[in-house]
This record gives structure tokens, sequence and C-alpha cells, in this order.
């Protein structure tokens, strides 16, 4: 059962992420990366990683997906029904892809995966809470002071007379 | 605290002992059932609420309502069951209604988007408690997972109303995306009040927490800010007057749903009552004590002004109606919204949100942090 489940949305993350790349039109390939992220999610539900997958929904479904579809809409004229991705410099970037590819499949191959124990964890709130604000907590406000930066360098450039 | 799930599979699984049957059957049964019922609760809320939503603007205006459709003994005449056919006769029109796609539209997305909605509403139900121990799942990630599903929504209402192809659509979605992208984060920000006071983001152990101490909407003055920051945020999540910029009669037709019609619109109105449903519950039993009695506001131990065995329900079936009783309640006051206020201009409704709500409710998390230091 669980297994069967694991291959759908395996099939599901891997098939919509090819179609986010393959499709001509932004709006669909937008609408494909929902799926991708709702699966990715789903994967981290599988690695007993509760609190990543409602994160992950939360950031990138209810966030940047939206951010993302917004974009798609606004910086074109909105009343213009397609809006098409184009693909240029397609023989480098073939080559470019298959020599990524085949390093990664080089990378799967040569790794000597290791199976650990099952174990199943009673939530990861309290350990993610605690690690952040203790253990890694220079590295928690670096992160959070550059994404003040963002948000004032991003207010600061769509004020009107910059 | 045991889910429904896991309490159905148990007893599926003592039933049908005899007979040998897959146990990944049987579970996928304990999840299927809950689902169907998650389903005749969003339609009969939707039933129920259509139809209170008449009676109440009727009332606020001084007039009868609906009068003319009854059933059996209710036909007409008498002040208050006069219309309560009607609401059957609305969704018998709105099944039988013609199915509408544009010729220009975009035909998969448009299809595609009313499901989005409805899939975010009809999740969401999964974290959302009705009483002790009726909880399809009591994850311990409870109040984040229900903030994170109900965010799923959007996309639905962007993709409406981008696929219909029709510019009241788009300045509709455009609108209620803006609108409800911004009023997430008061939610959450009002929602992490709680979470530091009880430790924990489970349903559960939240109402646990109230019963032991007060409920939390009377635990500190930031907490009851908190309370209303929350419920107006909500309104304004759910789309509803005064917040309804984006479905604006007077401005832009029916915004995003413009296009629509038949059993797609269907799941439109089916998922703004669910939804207007799932806020009223998680106020409820954040704020107000959820499934707990409400003479029992603050834990006392030997003070009881009316004890639970006055009434004739017992412990699980009183706080199902308490908890109803609450949400309810919260409904009847959205709906009393409604005929209150006048609709606000876009600019005051960013203006509510990024300028008056986002910074109490950053406030209230400072000052609620230092209230638990001292007490």
């Amino acid at each position: 059962m669980a297994d069967l489940l694991f291959l759908f949305i395996s099939i599901l993350v891997i098939a919509s992420a090819v179609n986010v790349v393959i499709s001509s039109q932004l709006i669909y390939s937008a609408v494909s990366l929902l799926f991708t992220l709702f699966g990715v999610a789903g994967l981290y539900v599988f690695l007993y990683a509760d609190f990543m997958a409602a994160t992950q929904v939360i950031i990138y479904v209810g966030g940047i997906l939206v951010l993302i579809i917004f974009g798609v809409m606004l910086t074109n004229k909105i009343d213009t029904p397609n809006i098409v991705s184009s693909s240029s410099n397609q023989v480098i970037g073939f080559f470019a892809a298959s020599f990524l590819f085949l390093i990664q499949l080089a990378v799967i191959v040569k790794t000597d995966w290791k199976q650990g124990e099952v174990q199943q964890i009673e939530g990861t709130v309290d350990v993610i809470g605690s690690m952040l604000l203790w253990d890694y907590f220079l590295a928690f406000e670096v992160v959070s002071i550059l994404l003040l930066a963002a948000l004032i360098g991003a207010a600061f450039l769509s004020r009107r007379n910059a | 605290m045991s889910s429904v799930v896991g309490s159905l599979n148990e007893l599926l699984v003592s039933l049908f002992s005899d007979i040998s049957l897959d146990v990944s059957f049987l579970f996928l049964l304990a999840v299927i059932i809950p689902g169907v019922v998650i389903f005749l609760i969003m339609t009969v809320n939707a039933i129920v609420a259509v139809y209170m939503e008449r009676k109440v603007s009727a009332f606020m205006q001084d007039r009868l309502g609906p009068m003319e459709v009854g059933i059996f003994g209710f036909k007409g005449g008498k002040k208050f069951w006069g219309g309560i056919g009607q609401t059957i006769a609305d969704a018998i029109k709105l099944l039988v209604k013609e199915d509408i796609i544009p010729n220009d539209a975009d035909r998969f997305l448009m299809i595609l988007a009313p499901f989005i909605i409805f899939i975010g509403a009809f999740v969401t139900f999964i974290g959302v408690p009705f009483s002790e121990g009726l909880i399809i799942s009591d994850f311990n990630i409870g109040i984040l997972y229900v903030i994170a599903m109900s965010s799923v929504g959007v996309i639905g209402i962007i993709l409406a109303g981008w696929s219909s192809n029709n510019k009241w659509s788009l300045y509709g979605a455009m609108r209620a995306a803006a609108q409800i992208i911004s009023y997430e984060i008061p939610i959450g920000l009002s929602l992490i009040l709680v979470v530091i006071v009880v430790g924990s983001l489970e349903m559960s152990e939240i109402v646990k927490w109230q019963a032991d101490n007060r409920w939390f909407i009377i635990h500190s003055p930031f907490a009851m800010l908190g309370f209303f920051i929350f419920f107006i945020s909500g309104v304004a999540e759910t789309n509803r007057v005064p917040f309804d910029i984006p479905e604006a009669e007077s401005e832009l037709v029916a915004g995003w749903m413009t296009e629509y019609s038949g059993f797609r619109w269907a799941l439109f109105f089916l998922s703004e009552y669910t939804n207007m449903l799932i806020v009223c519950i998680i106020a409820s039993v954040v704020f107000l004590g959820g499934w707990l009695s409400p003479f029992k506001i603050i834990n006392l131990p030997y003070v009881d002004i009316i004890p639970d065995s006055f009434f004739i329900l017992d412990g699980f079936y009183l706080g199902l109606f308490w908890l109803l009783i609450k949400a309810i309640f919260l409904i009847f006051v959205m709906m009393w919204f409604r005929w209150t206020f006048p609709r606000l201009r876009v600019d005051q409704l960013m203006y509510l949100c990024w300028k008056v709500f986002i910074p109490f409710a950053l406030g209230n998390l400072v000052f609620i942090c230092i209230w638990e230091l001292l007490f």
C-alpha cells in the first residue's frame, strides 16, 4: 500500500517536473509546478518530516508558486492569452545538459548507498525549533538579515521615484 | 489522542477478522469513509448556510426572506419555517444548470481550477476537529497543516480568473490573490500566539491547555487582540463582505467566477461556505475553548456554575454541540458583518492588512512573550 503510494507520488513528481520544462506555455509550466511541489511535500511525509512537508506547502505552493503565476501574468500584457516560452541555443544546451546528467549518473552509480534502520520519529517540530535557536542560531540570524535586506531592496525598487 | 482514521481502521479489522481481507484494503476503506463523511458535511453545511444567509439577510433588512417553497408541513405562512424548501430548490437548480465554457477560454485550466479550490477546502478538513477525539487525523503539526492547506485555494482562484479569458475574471482573480496572500500573514501571526503559549501545534493539546487553564481569548489582552485580528482576517480570507472586492458585484459582475456556471460554479460555492466553516471552527478551537462548555471559561477547581452533567448529552456529543454552537455563532457574526459594513476599497483593504493588522500582530507576538515570562 505504502509502496504503491510512494510509486504514485514519485511518478507524479517526475512527470510534472518534466512537463514544467517541456511545456511551451508558461502558465502550464506553473500549473505543473503545483503538482511537483505537492508531490515533494508528499515525499517529505514519507520521510516522517511532517513539519518540512507543511512548510513546503505554505512557502512553495502558497507563496512562491503564486508569485510565479503573478509574475507570468503581470510581466506580459495581461489580456494576451498565450505566453510562450521559447528555447534557444539548443545544441549547446543539449551538450551541457547531457554532460551534467552523466556526472550525476556517475555519482549515483558509484555511491555506496547505505540503508539505515527505519525509525518512526514523533514530531520533528521541537527538534527543529531548538536546533534553530540554539545550535544554528548564528546561521539562522544571518539568513534572517539576508531576507530582510532582500525585502527592503524589493520595497526600494518598487517605489516609483527610487 | 486517537484519530478517526486510526480507530475506524481498528474497528474494521475487528469486524472483518473472520473474513480474510487484505489489511491495506481495510486501511483504504478507513480512509475513504471519512472522505465521504467530509463531503457530506461540506454539502450539508453549504445547504444550511445558504438558508441561514437568506433568512439572516432578511432579518437584518426587516423582510421575511424565502417564504414560498415549503416541504411537508412547513409550507408558507409561518413566519420562520416558510421557505425551508428553498435550499433544496437552489441545489437542484445548480445541478441541472447548463455548464458553459466560453469558446476562447482555456478549456483545460478552466475545468481544473474549481477542483483545485475544492480539493484545497476538502483536504483542510482532515486537520479540523469537531469534538474530543473527533478529528480525521490529529497531526502533531495540526494548525500548521490547516494553514498550509487553506493556502492552496488561491492558485485555483488565479487559474479560474485567468483561464476564463475575461477582464472581469482576471481583475477579480488578481484582487483575490493579492488579498488572500496578504491576509494569510496576520492569520499566521495570530495563530502563533497560541502556539507560543501552549507549546504545541496539535489541536487536542491546544484545547487541553484551555481546559486546564482558561479560554485562550481571555488569557491576556494580547490574545484577545489576536482573536479579533484572526477573525477579521478570516473574513477577508473567505472573500466575504466587507472584503468582497474580488467579486464586487457592482464593479466586476462576479469577479473570478463570472464565466462559470452549473456544477463547477457549485464547487466554488461549496468551497466558499466550507472555508467559512473552517475559519469559524478554527477560531472556536484556538481561541474560544473548542469543545469546552462556555460555563468553564476559567478552570477553577471548586466552582462549577453549571456542570456538564446538567445537560442531556454526554462528554463527546456535548463537545460537538458546544463547538458547533460557537462556530455557528461566528458564522452568524460574519453574516451580520455583511449587512453592517460597506465594501472597502482596494487601497483601504491593503492599508488595513499591511499597516494595521501586521504591525499589531507582530507587536502582539513580542508582548505575549513578555507576558509569558512575567506571569
